[in-house]
């Protein structure tokens, strides 16, 4: 199975999770994660990030995403996160499927899926290699908005949830 | 020296270009010297909060030495996920 996808196209969720459980047969748990475009992004991150605080509070819908990413160092950002995570946990198979291009809300934009033995393992590295890529791997988010487009800014919090998983 | 360089999402939008080959002066020797040589012509590059650099698709920071031939990506905090 291929471990990293990058792609325009759109993924099925179901047939992801049936690869994982028929991939290897000492897998005992696959978890998983699917990420989507929220259309009332712009409005909570304003609430949310201090570095736009100062901006009027507006709600202002997304209408659609783009994302772009860095062709070539993508893929290979992406493969070192699932490394860290194999070093890491006793993992049977790895998924990691991240959509770019434009996408409109509610669609699918990225898919972790995680198989080991037993479901501590799969479940814990599932959240790292998810709070990694938000942090390591070279996407960024375009928001349209009915006012016009704006580019994503990283969260602190992002930031917070992947350093939990370095020791102290 | 010879460069390859990229420019991605706000950067990129903010300087009008996604990449150029560009020879530094020979005293520029790091990715930081490399972004000041660069902000002459863009800006944008000191404008930016929390810059982020990658030699050869690796980030790195702005210490990190440059060599002829490298590929060396600005861009934004990622946002991805």
């Amino acid at each position: 199975m291929k471990e990293v996808s990058v792609q325009v196209a759109d993924f099925d969720v179901g047939t992801e999770i049936a690869a994982l459980s028929a991939a290897d047969p000492m897998a005992g748990a696959v978890a998983s994660f699917v990420g989507l475009v929220r259309a009332d992004k712009l409005a909570e991150q304003k609430a949310g990030s201090g570095e736009t605080a100062s901006q009027p509070e507006r709600p202002a819908a997304v209408t659609a995403m783009t994302l772009e990413h860095y062709p070539g160092m993508t893929e290979q950002a992406l493969a070192d996160i699932v490394a860290a995570a194999q070093k890491r946990w006793e993992l049977r198979t790895v998924r990691v499927i991240h959509r770019v291009g434009r996408l409109l809300p509610g669609e699918r934009i990225v898919f972790v899926g995680v198989s080991s033995a037993h479901r501590g393992d799969a479940f814990a590295a599932c959240e790292f290699i998810m709070d990694y890529l938000k942090t390591q791997a070279p996407f960024w988010k375009k928001e349209e908005t009915p006012e016009g487009g704006r580019w994503v800014d990283a969260r602190t919090t992002d930031d917070l949830a992947a350093k939990r998983w370095q020791p102290d | 020296m010879n460069l390859k360089i990229l420019y991605f999402a706000s950067i990129s939008e903010a300087i009008g270009i996604t990449a150029e080959n560009f020879a530094p002066p020979p005293e520029v020797t790091t990715v930081g010297g490399l972004r000041d040589a660069l902000a002459r012509q863009h800006p944008a590059l000191l404008k930016t909060k929390n810059l982020r650099a990658a030699v050869n698709r690796k980030v790195c920071g702005m210490d990190a030495d440059i060599a002829d031939g490298d590929e060396i990506a600005f861009f934004p905090p990622v946002t991805g996920g």
